[in-house]
């Protein structure tokens, strides 16, 4: 068991480093840097010291260097807790991430339970109720959370909360909290704006999550084990939830690691973006399209840890549940 | 055979399996009877609802079946004071207190598929412990100090007793270091071994039958033959009734005083072992013995017997198994159908060559 987390850990870092530095690769593919640009910019204006400002930045950046000198600086740097500067807001890419790291998990999270705490009651009725009015309701509902991408839900809900309701959905935080220090008031006020772009973007996850965990249990119903609990005097609820969904609920904790957390993280980034959220996301698409690459490069590199932690706590957990995998 | 005796008497039950190709009568007309004590062989050639009927007994007909007709009379023997109350088993809420009382407590079952019996994410003492937490009672004597009798309370056992209860079991069913094995969960163990939990499981609650299908196809002879003498013991010693569903007749001559020989959800015969063996009536048993592996093959499961079973959705009139019957009597066997007779001394059958038409 030790062993297996050991050499979970080590994959993952190796996956860190390849990321980073494939990403760095990708930022810098694209003629032309962030500099070219800001002196084209400054040459429009008619700035006369244009060139040798941007010559400047060039040296402090370290932008005149080898690419493979550029990579490995930012790289030491960053596992120093320095992640470089961002060109285009000139300041430490660290004081741009800062809380907006905390939110990308929080609303993660908050996303990730919100559609397990829908999908699993609501599959495994489905699935107990097989053909009812209920099911077929709940069958529609989550074809259509498939079908219906985030994005355009977050602008409908948009829609209706400020023209119908009159109400205020954007970002995490009502005003007066946005700059305040943290406090009871504060977490009360993000969980109020929170459920908001968390439930938006639970919705395709769940739909889909109510198909798998319908499927599963109508196969494990099937199955001689839980005809046999039920001959042993247990209770109907018991046999279905002690039993049946106690091991269908085992894939879906595969299914966690591999499809679900990039699907949030992926749609939590656009919904930040409709919504205005304080999260990585709507930074991360700002520093691709202005070529911010040592912004653009931690954004990937966090992402990239928060898949793989999250990948690592639903294999700990499968372990955990499922002694197939744990004694393996 | 005094009532006091009965056990379990099924009357002319009739179970449908409503699908999309119509309904199939999977048991129609079946009936029989099981004493205290007594082993019932069932044979019968495959898909002729002898699991049904076993499941129909534990009224756990899997959808989408359904108990159509007829009735399951349970005798119930109060343990303390030995009062026989009826119950009618098809007539029992499926998820009520009673039903669950019965099932795995009062009857135990084992089943066909050893391999998947199991639930993969618990240990076998944790299969053990399920059902002896359920059903097993210790009783705790309470004795008043003018009270002239003493009055019987139960409670239920504990975790420590529980695991003895398990490692115990898996002991008497044959499984080597049964106080690790206790800890092992399904997929670490071998079919055979599997198989002998289920049966360590159904049996820890020392329940008063035991309906047993095809409970050893998976295992070897010899372990096979350990399986058969617990039963047989766990019968001498609580006085347990076995239903023994199987294909083989080498074992259920070794095990069963009485036969009932199925045909299409219908009891066809019925008689004591040595009788059926030695002067099967019904053509259909006697095409089935016929049709025993040789000697010293034992363990193989029956050859078919001539001709095919018929379609389900239409079934023949008459007598069901007159167009492979031998014996085919035209213009009787395919008009009318034939009732059950006592063709000699507690031998019965379903033939139209013992009645008067
Ligand atoms: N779940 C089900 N759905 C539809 N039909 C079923 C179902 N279970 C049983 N049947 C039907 O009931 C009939 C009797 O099945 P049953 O399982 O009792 O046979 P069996 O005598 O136990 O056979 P075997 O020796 O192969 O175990 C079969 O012909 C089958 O078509
Ligand atoms: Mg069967």
């Amino acid at each position: 068991m030790v062993n297996y987390i050991l050499r979970r850990l080590g994959y993952a870092v190796i996956m860190i480093v390849l990321v980073s530095f494939v990403g760095f690769c990708i930022i810098k593919l694209p003629p032309g840097d962030f500099l070219t640009q800001k002196l084209e910019q400054l040459r429009a204006r008619g700035d006369r010291s244009a060139e040798s400002q941007i010559e400047a930045l060039r040296a402090k950046y370290g932008l005149d260097r080898p690419f493979m000198v550029q990579y490995t600086t930012w790289a030491v740097n960053f596992l120093k807790g320095d992640f470089g500067e961002s060109f285009q807001y000139e300041r430490p890419v660290k004081d741009l991430l800062g809380e907006r790291l905390t939110m990308t998990v929080v609303l993660a999270l908050a996303t990730l339970i919100i559609t397990w705490v829908l999908a699993i009651p609501l599959g495994v009725y489905s699935a107990v109720r097989q053909y009812s009015l209920g099911d077929q309701i709940i069958t529609t509902i989550s074809f259509i959370g498939i079908g219906i991408p985030g994005f355009l839900l977050a602008l409908i809900i948009l829609f209706f909360a400020i023209v119908v309701l009159n109400q205020d959905v954007l970002g995490l935080f009502s005003k007066e909290y946005i700059d305040a220090p943290w406090s009871v008031g504060k977490v009360i006020d993000l969980l109020k704006h929170l459920w908001i772009p968390a439930l938006i973007s639970a919705v395709t996850g769940t739909g889909g999550l109510i198909r798998i965990m319908r499927g599963n249990l109508l196969e494990t119903m099937g199955q001689p084990f839980v005809e046999a609990a039920r001959a042993r005097g247990l209770r109907n609820r018991d046999v279905i939830w002690k039993h049946a969904v106690r091991v269908a609920i085992n894939p879906l904790i595969v299914i966690l690691g591999s499809e679900a957390l990039p699907g949030i993280i992926g749609g939590n980034a656009l919904v930040s973006i409709v919504l205005n959220l304080p999260t990585i996301g709507p930074l991360f698409v700002d520093s691709l399209r202005r070529l911010d690459m040592y912004l653009a490069g931690t954004c990937i590199v966090f992402f990239t840890i928060l898949l793989l932690v999250g990948n690592l706590l639903a294999d700990l957990v499968l372990a955990w549940v499922d002694p197939r995998i744990r004694l393996e | 055979m005094e009532d006091g005796n009965k056990f379990i008497e099924v009357r002319d039950l009739h179970v449908e399996f409503d699908v999309r190709a119509g309904i199939i009568k999977a048991v129609d007309g079946m009936w029989l009877e099981i004493n205290r004590g007594q082993t019932v062989g069932v044979i019968g050639e495959s898909g002729c609802g002898k699991s049904v009927t076993a499941r129909a007994i534990m009224n756990m007909v899997p959808k989408p079946g359904k108990i159509s007709g007829g009735e399951i009379l349970y005798h119930r023997k109060n343990k303390d004071t030995g009062e026989v109350t009826t119950i009618d088993i098809t007539k029992l809420d499926p998820d009520g207190e009673v039903i669950r009382q019965i099932r795995g407590g009062e009857i135990g079952m084992i089943f066909q598929e050893p391999m998947s019996s199991l639930t993969p994410v618990y240990t076998a003492g944790t299969h053990i412990y399920e059902a002896v937490s359920l059903h097993r009672l210790v009783p705790v004597k309470k004795v008043g100090d003018q009270m002239v009798e003493t009055i019987m309370t139960y409670r239920k056992v504990t975790k420590q007793e529980a695991r003895e209860i398990a490692i115990d079991m898996l002991r008497r069913v044959g499984i080597p270091k049964p106080d690790q094995r206790v800890d092992s969960y399904p997929h670490q163990l071998s079919g055979g071994q599997r198989q002998r939990v289920m049966i360590a499981i159904a049996l820890s609650c020392e329940p008063e039958m035991l309906i047993a299908d095809e409970p050893t196809t998976a295992l070897d002879v010899s372990i096979e033959a350990q399986i058969l003498d617990v039963m047989r013991e766990l019968q001498h010693s609580v006085n347990m009734a076995i239903m023994f569903i199987t294909h083989n007749l080498g074992v259920i001559a070794e095990m069963a005083e009485e036969i009932v020989v199925m045909y299409m959800g219908k009891q066809v015969e019925r008689a004591k072992v040595v009788d059926l063996f030695y002067d099967p009536k019904h053509p259909y048993t006697q095409a089935l013995l016929r049709s025993i592996p040789k000697i010293g093959k034992r363990g193989e499961r029956l050859a078919t017997i001539e001709g095919m079973v018929p379609d389900p959705f239409h079934l023949p009139t008459g007598c069901v198994f007159h167009p492979r019957c031998p014996m085919f009597m035209p213009g009787k066997c395919d008009r009318i159908v034939p009732t059950n007779k006592e063709v000699a001394s507690n031998h019965w059958a379903s033939c139209l060559l013992y009645e008067e038409v």
